[in-house]
């Protein structure tokens, strides 16, 4: 039987009717449009339908809308700010780090979550945080680079930030 | 496309109404952690239950406490990321950080949890696989066949006991607690499991694995190694969990040393451990130690590389694990 539920995705709440045998995956590419989440493997194994829960990465296709209706969703969808990329979607374009592509919206949502929690990694921790997600480009050297280029310039825009005055000196 | 099959989900708030809720439905029901070992099972119909317990909400089986003089209980319900990163298990029972975080790929430790790994379904080459796949080689005894596809002559099923947790929690000596309706039972974890890739643990179906135990750490060194064919995503082919106590002179009080993915539960390596106690671990008996480990284990071809590899690697594996934890001791001087 179909339950009303209602998640909370990038900031919006949407009532969806699910069964409860739906990945978040299917809801969220088949019943929402949010296509942004690429459908890989299905079992666990490639990291192509990551997203975030409360700032978490986990795998969308294993995982039940049933038991997220407390969290707050984070798609690829979900990253941009006023029409404005994520400084990692913008590294990720200018450093070549997407061939295909299909592993990208996974790859991203890893970086972002990385960079929350720890806004200087090395690339030993980068590669870490996404060792959850295969690019069968094999494009990684690229996406590491693409990533601590992010990184440097978050870092930047945090201590504009702190210096407010810092634009209007000479 | 891999679809679940249908289910109801059924969300307990507590203990309690879970263990109930698991009762009144019988067999028929399953409960559910992480999911991320039940849920692919569950779509390539390894286990079509028709009905799911969740137990995400459930408080009891939440938190990491204790201290290592008293010893630490760790909710079955933490994360293999909140277990492999807190820092009591780190600085007390380093065996346990390590194995939690080897653990297939951070998404899945963000979900997935100690309990759901201490329980993870045995594994073998020709049982995780799709349903079509299964069906085309005619099904194996595990689940909808008859005979045992790796050795078609045994009367048993060979799948093997992947989880990295479960030879630590072994060799760290760690009891578990089993809640049902019809009352609880607290046992050595070596109790939970069966020498039997059908039915390898002897948690009933309607039990809930509540908590974990470590006893107290204070003289223990501990440490695990993984083999694997990437450093990431892959079940271990073979794990390696040693637990030392060194007396005041430098020779061995106690020794744990425990094999992960070499049979369908935990192997102690009986003779091996019993080899170190009260000696003093010169390299020659760590040799001699590493070698009768490595007799323990018997691989059949039934996981990834080959077995040969495997069995090769098994002496090298247990010596590098007893090199470390000597050499560390050794290194911290005085202490």
């Amino acid at each position: 039987m179909r339950e009303l539920i209602t998640l909370r995705i990038n900031g919006e709440r949407y009532e969806v009717a699910v069964l409860p045998h739906r990945t978040l995956l299917e809801v969220l590419r088949e019943d929402l449009g949010l296509t942004g989440t690429k459908h890989g493997c299905e079992l666990g194994e490639c990291g192509a339908c990551t997203v975030l829960l409360d700032g978490v990465p986990v795998l969308s296709c294993l995982t039940l809308p049933l038991e997220v209706q407390d969290c707050e969703i984070t798609t690829i969808e979900g990253l941009e700010e006023q029409g404005r990329l994520h400084p990692l979607q913008e590294t990720f374009a200018e450093l070549g780090a997407a061939q295909c592509g299909y592993c990208t919206p996974g790859m991203l949502l890893s970086a972002v979550a990385l960079l929350r929690q720890n806004p200087h990694p090395t690339r030993e921790e980068i590669k870490q945080a996404l060792s959850g997600n295969l690019c069968r480009c094999t494009g990684y050297t690229k996406i590491y680079e693409a990533v601590e280029a992010a990184a440097e310039r978050l870092s930047a825009a945090r201590q504009g930030e702190r210096q407010p005055n810092a634009a209007l000196q000479p | 496309m891999l679809r679940l099959p249908p289910f109801r989900y059924l969300a307990p708030r507590t203990l309690s109404e879970a263990t109930r809720l698991l009762a009144e439905e019988g067999p028929q029901a399953m409960p559910v952690a992480g999911g991320t070992d039940l849920l692919p099972n569950m779509k390539r119909r390894q286990f079509t239950p028709a009905v799911l317990v969740g137990l995400r909400r459930l408080r009891e089986l939440k938190g990491i406490g204790g201290s290592p003089d008293v010893g630490v209980r760790i909710g079955a319900g933490e994360t293999l990321t909140s277990v492999s990163n807190h820092p009591l298990i780190r600085a007390h029972y380093p065996a346990l950080a390590l194995a939690a975080a080897a653990v297939s790929t951070p998404q899945l430790r963000n979900a997935g949890t100690i309990g759901g790994n201490i329980l993870l379904d045995t594994r073998c080459n020709y049982y995780n696989q799709t349903e079509f796949w299964r069906h085309s080689i005619g099904y194996c005894m595990k689940r909808d066949g008859s005979i045992c596809l790796v050795a078609p002559g045994s009367p048993r099923c060979w799948a093997i006991s992947s989880a990295d947790t479960a030879p630590v929690l072994v060799a760290l000596q760690a009891r578990v607690r089993l809640v049902s309706v019809r009352g609880e039972r607290e046992i050595p974890i070596q109790e939970l499991f069966y020498d039997d890739g059908m039915r390898p643990y002897t948690r009933e179906a309607d039990e809930i694995l509540q908590e974990i135990w470590l006893p107290p750490a204070l003289g223990w060194r501990s440490t695990y190694l993984k083999l694997r064919r990437r450093g990431s995503f892959d079940f271990p082919i073979l794990g390696v969990a040693v637990a030392l106590r060194r007396e005041p002179d430098g020779r061995i009080g106690d020794a744990r040393i425990t094999l992960g993915a070499v049979a369908s539960h935990p192997v102690e390596a009986e003779e091996a451990m019993a080899r170190l106690r009260g000696q003093q671990p010169t390299p020659t008996l760590l040799q001699e130690v590493a070698t009768l480990a490595a007799k323990r284990a018997r691989p059949l071809d039934n996981a990834d590389l080959t077995i040969t590899y495997r069995k090769q690697l098994t002496p090298v594996y247990v010596r590098r694990a007893l090199d470390l934890l000597v050499e560390a001791e050794q290194g911290s001087g005085a202490e």
